[in-house]
C-alpha cells in the first residue's frame, strides 16, 4: 500500500513546495507583473491540461480556448448572483469554482464523447469549428452576454491582509492555489495506473482492448480531466480580469495553448509551465521591443500581434521537426546523460579501488560489457 | 418562394466553392492520409500573388493562371521542404507542423500587407439576372459553377482513367506495394500536393471577390466550412465533397436569409456535430477499415 501512494504523496509534496515558493515569489514582483503571473498561472492550467491529452492519448485539441471559456462562464454566473445574494469571501469563490467545473465538465464530456468516436484530423476539425462558433454563441444566448460578455465579482483582498499586499498579488495567490489544485491531480493522474492505460490506447487502441482497456472510457476520462483542469484555468482568468467575454478566447489564444503545449514537450507538466510562461510573456517582449527599438508607427501597428505569432508558429515547427521532446525532452535528456555520466564515474571509481582480478583462465565477457549496455 | 429561390440559387454558387476548396481537401487526403490544416493560408498566399499579377498585367486571367501555379508551387515547397520531414506515424507531428505553418504564413501576410482588406473586382458582373421578377444567378456565379464543374470532371477523369490517377490512388492506399510495383511513391505524393493546393487556390481565388476582400484570414471560414464537406462527405470520396458542398452551401444561405448571419457557424457546428456522431467516416464513407 505504501508503494502504491508514494509517488503520489511525493508528488503533493512536491506541489505545495513549489506553491509556496510561488507565493513567497509574489512579494519579489510589482502589481503588473503579479498580474501577468496570475495569467501564467491561469495559462498554466489549460496548456498542463492539453498536454496531458496529447501527449498521452494523442487526441488534438484546438479548441480548448473553449473550454477555458466555459469555467470563465461557469464562474462568472454562478459568482454574480452569489454576491447578488449577499455572499462574500471563500464560501462565493468555492461556488464558482464549482460552476466553473460543471460548465467545463460538462462541454468536456460532450467533446470527450465525440472523440472517443473520432481519429486525429475528425476531432481537430469539430473542436476548430467549436472555437469558431464560440462568439455566435455567446451573440445568440442572451446570458452570455454577447461580445460584452459578463462581469464577475471583484475579489478584494481580504481584511487582515490588507496592509501586507496589493490586488494584484491577491489575484496571483488566488491564481497560484487554484493552478495547483488544477494541476496536482493532472501529475497524479499521469504517474497513476489511468496515466499508463491512457499511453497504452494511444500506442495500439487495438491491443489495449485485447487486454482489456476500454479504449472510449479511457479518451472521454482524459478528455475530462483535460477539461476540468482548462475549466478552472478560466475560472482564475476571470478571477484576474474581473470580466470574461468571447474575444478574449479566439482563435488564436487556442493555437497559442497548442503552441505551449508543443514547445513545453507534449505529456509534461513542467514542460507545460514553461510553455505558459513563453506564451504569456513573448508577445509582450515582442511588444516591448519593438516600441524599444523605434520602428515607424505603420510598421509598428503590423508588427504588433503578427511578429509574435511568427515567431510562435516558427517554434511549433522547429520544435515537432528536430526536438520532438520540447523543452522538457531537451532537459531531460540532458538530464539523463548527466545521471548516467555520473554512474560510469562511480563504476570508474570502484573499478580502480578493487584490487587487480587474477587474468581469468577461460575467457569470460569483459566486464566491459554491461557498461556499454548501460549506456544505449 | 421568390426569396427561396433566390437563396437556393446563391447557395448553390457558394456551395460549389466550398465544394471546390473541400475537393482540395479530399485529393490531399487522396495521395498522402493526412489533412492539411495550412490549405486556407496557403491558398491566401496564392491569391496574393494573384492579386499582385493582375494589378501588374490588368488582366485578370494572368492572375488566375498565376493562382494555379502559386498554387502548385506552394504545395511542392510546403511538401518537400517541410512535411517530408517530419515523422508520418501519426498524424499528430504532421497536423501540429500544419498549425505552425498556418501561423507563420499569416503573421508573415499581415506583416507584409497589413490588416486591412484589399478589394478585389470579379472579371465578370456580379448583378444578378432577373428570371421573372427573381433575381437569380449573377454572371460571375455562373463563371463560378462552369470553372468548378469543369475542375470536377476534369480531377474525375484524371484520378479515374489515366496511369497516372492510378499510380496517385496506388501510392495513398499502398505505398509499399506501389514501390514494389514500380511506383515512385514520394512524386506521387508531392504531385497530389501540388495538385491539391493549386485546386484550393483557384477556389480561394473564386471566393474573394463575392466577400469582403483580400486579407490573411479571407479563407479560414472557407477551411472551416470545406472541412465539414469534406467529412460530410468523408474524406475519401470527390463526388462526396461535391454533394456535400453544395449541401453546405444551401444550409448557409438559408440559415443566413431566414434566421440571420449569425447562426451561421452554430448550424456548420451542429452539422458537424451531427454527422460525426452518426456516422464518423462521413456519408459517402465506402469502407471502414477493420481494427481487429
Amino acid at each position: 500500500m505504501t508503494a502504491a501512494t508514494s509517488p503520489t504523496r511525493q508528488i503533493i509534496l512536491r506541489a505545495l513546495v513549489l506553491a509556496l515558493l510561488a507565493i513567497a515569489g509574489t512579494f519579489l514582483l510589482d502589481p503588473f507583473r503579479n498580474y501577468q503571473l496570475a495569467v501564467i498561472a491561469a495559462c498554466f492550467c489549460a496548456t498542463a491540461g492539453l498536454s496531458l491529452l496529447v501527449g498521452l492519448t494523442g487526441q488534438l485539441s484546438l479548441g480548448h480556448a473553449v473550454l477555458m471559456a466555459a469555467g470563465g462562464y461557469g464562474y462568472a454566473l454562478v459568482a454574480a448572483p452569489a454576491a447578488e445574494a449577499g455572499l462574500d469571501g471563500v464560501p462565493r469563490f468555492a461556488l464558482g469554482l464549482l460552476g466553473a467545473l460543471c460548465a467545463s465538465g460538462g462541454l468536456g464530456v460532450l467533446l470527450g464523447l465525440a472523440g472517443a468516436r473520432l481519429r486525429g484530423p475528425y476531432l481537430a476539425g469539430l473542436t476548430l469549428a467549436l472555437v469558431i462558433a464560440l462568439p455566435a454563441l455567446t451573440a445568440q444566448v442572451s446570458v452570455l452576454g454577447g461580445d460584452q460578455g459578463v462581469s464577475a465579482p471583484f475579489e478584494g483582498v481580504p481584511g487582515p491582509l490588507q496592509q501586507l499586499i496589493a490586488v494584484e498579488q491577491w489575484h496571483a495567490w488566488i491564481a497560484i492555489l487554484v493552478a495547483t489544485l488544477a494541476v496536482t491531480p493532472l501529475a497524479v493522474l499521469r504517474t497513476s495506473r489511468a496515466g499508463l492505460r491512457m499511453r497504452a490506447v494511444h500506442a495500439d487502441e487495438t491491443a489495449a482492448r485485447l487486454s482489456g482497456v476500454s479504449p472510449a472510457r479511457v479518451k472521454v476520462g482524459a478528455f475530462v480531466a483535460s477539461s476540468l483542469a482548462a475549466g478552472l484555468g478560466g475560472a482564475v482568468l476571470c478571477v484576474a480580469t474581473q470580466s470574461v467575454s468571447p474575444g478574449r478566447y479566439d482563435l488564436a489564444f487556442s493555437l497559442l495553448l497548442v503552441v505551449a503545449a508543443v514547445v513545453g514537450g507534449l505529456g509534461s507538466i513542467g514542460g507545460a509551465a514553461a510553455g505558459a510562461v513563453l506564451v504569456v510573456l513573448l508577445p509582450w517582449l515582442v511588444d516591448t521591443i519593438t516600441a524599444a527599438v523605434g520602428v515607424p508607427a505603420d510598421l509598428e501597428q503590423r508588427l504588433s500581434g503578427n511578429l509574435a505569432v511568427l515567431v510562435f508558429g516558427a517554434l511549433l515547427i522547429v520544435v515537432t521537426v528536430i526536438w520532438p521532446g520540447g523543452l522538457a525532452g531537451a532537459v531531460g535528456s540532458r538530464r539523463q546523460a548527466w545521471s548516467r555520466a555520473r554512474a560510469r564515474a562511480r563504476a570508474q571509481a570502484q573499478e580502480r579501488k578493487r584490487p587487480p582480478a587474477p587474468p581469468p583462465a577461460t575467457p569470460t565477457p569483459s566486464p566491459t560489457v554491461p557498461h556499454s549496455l548501460t549506456e544505449r | 418562394m421568390d426569396r427561396l429561390v433566390f437563396l437556393l440559387a446563391t447557395g448553390l454558387a457558394r456551395g460549389l466553392v466550398i465544394a471546390l476548396f473541400a475537393l482540395s481537401l479530399v485529393i490531399i487526403w487522396r495521395a498522402a492520409r493526412i489533412v492539411n490544416f495550412a490549405q486556407a493560408a496557403m491558398a491566401v498566399v496564392a491569391v496574393y500573388v494573384a492579386f499582385a499579377v493582375t494589378s501588374l498585367t490588368g488582366s485578370y486571367w494572368v492572375g488566375l493562371v498565376a493562382a494555379l501555379a502559386a498554387g502548385a508551387l506552394l504545395g511542392l515547397v510546403v511538401e518537400r521542404g517541410l512535411i517530408r520531414l517530419v515523422p508520418s506515424r501519426t498524424p499528430l507531428p504532421g497536423m501540429i507542423v500544419a498549425i505552425g505553418l498556418v501561423m507563420v504564413l499569416q503573421s508573415v501576410m499581415g506583416i507584409l500587407f497589413g490588416p486591412r482588406h484589399k478589394p478585389m473586382s470579379a472579371p465578370f458582373d456580379e448583378r444578378p439576372f432577373v428570371v421573372g421578377s427573381i433575381p437569380v444567378l449573377s454572371p460571375y456565379d455562373l463563371f463560378v459553377l462552369l470553372v468548378a464543374l469543369v475542375v470536377v470532371v476534369a480531377l474525375a477523369l484524371l484520378f479515374n482513367r489515366t496511369a497516372l490517377g492510378l499510380q496517385l490512388r496506388a501510392s495513398a492506399v499502398a505505398p509499399e506495394v506501389s514501390r514494389l510495383l514500380g511506383v515512385r511513391v514520394p512524386r506521387m505524393v508531392t504531385l497530389g500536393w501540388m495538385l491539391s493546393s493549386a485546386v484550393a487556390a483557384l477556389a480561394a481565388l473564386l471566393l474573394v471577390p463575392t466577400e469582403l476582400g483580400l486579407n490573411a484570414h479571407s479563407a479560414d471560414l472557407l477551411f472551416v466550412h470545406a472541412f465539414t464537406v469534406a467529412v460530410l462527405g468523408g474524406l475519401d470520396s470527390p463526388p462526396g465533397a461535391l454533394v456535400g458542398g453544395v449541401t453546405v452551401g444551401v444550409l448557409i444561405s438559408l440559415v443566413t436569409g431566414y434566421l440571420g448571419a449569425g447562426i451561421v457557424p452554430l448550424a456548420v457546428l451542429a452539422l458537424l456535430t451531427l454527422v460525426l456522431l452518426v456516422r464518423p467516416g462521413g456519408i459517402f464513407a465506402v469502407k471502414e477499415a477493420r481494427t481487429a
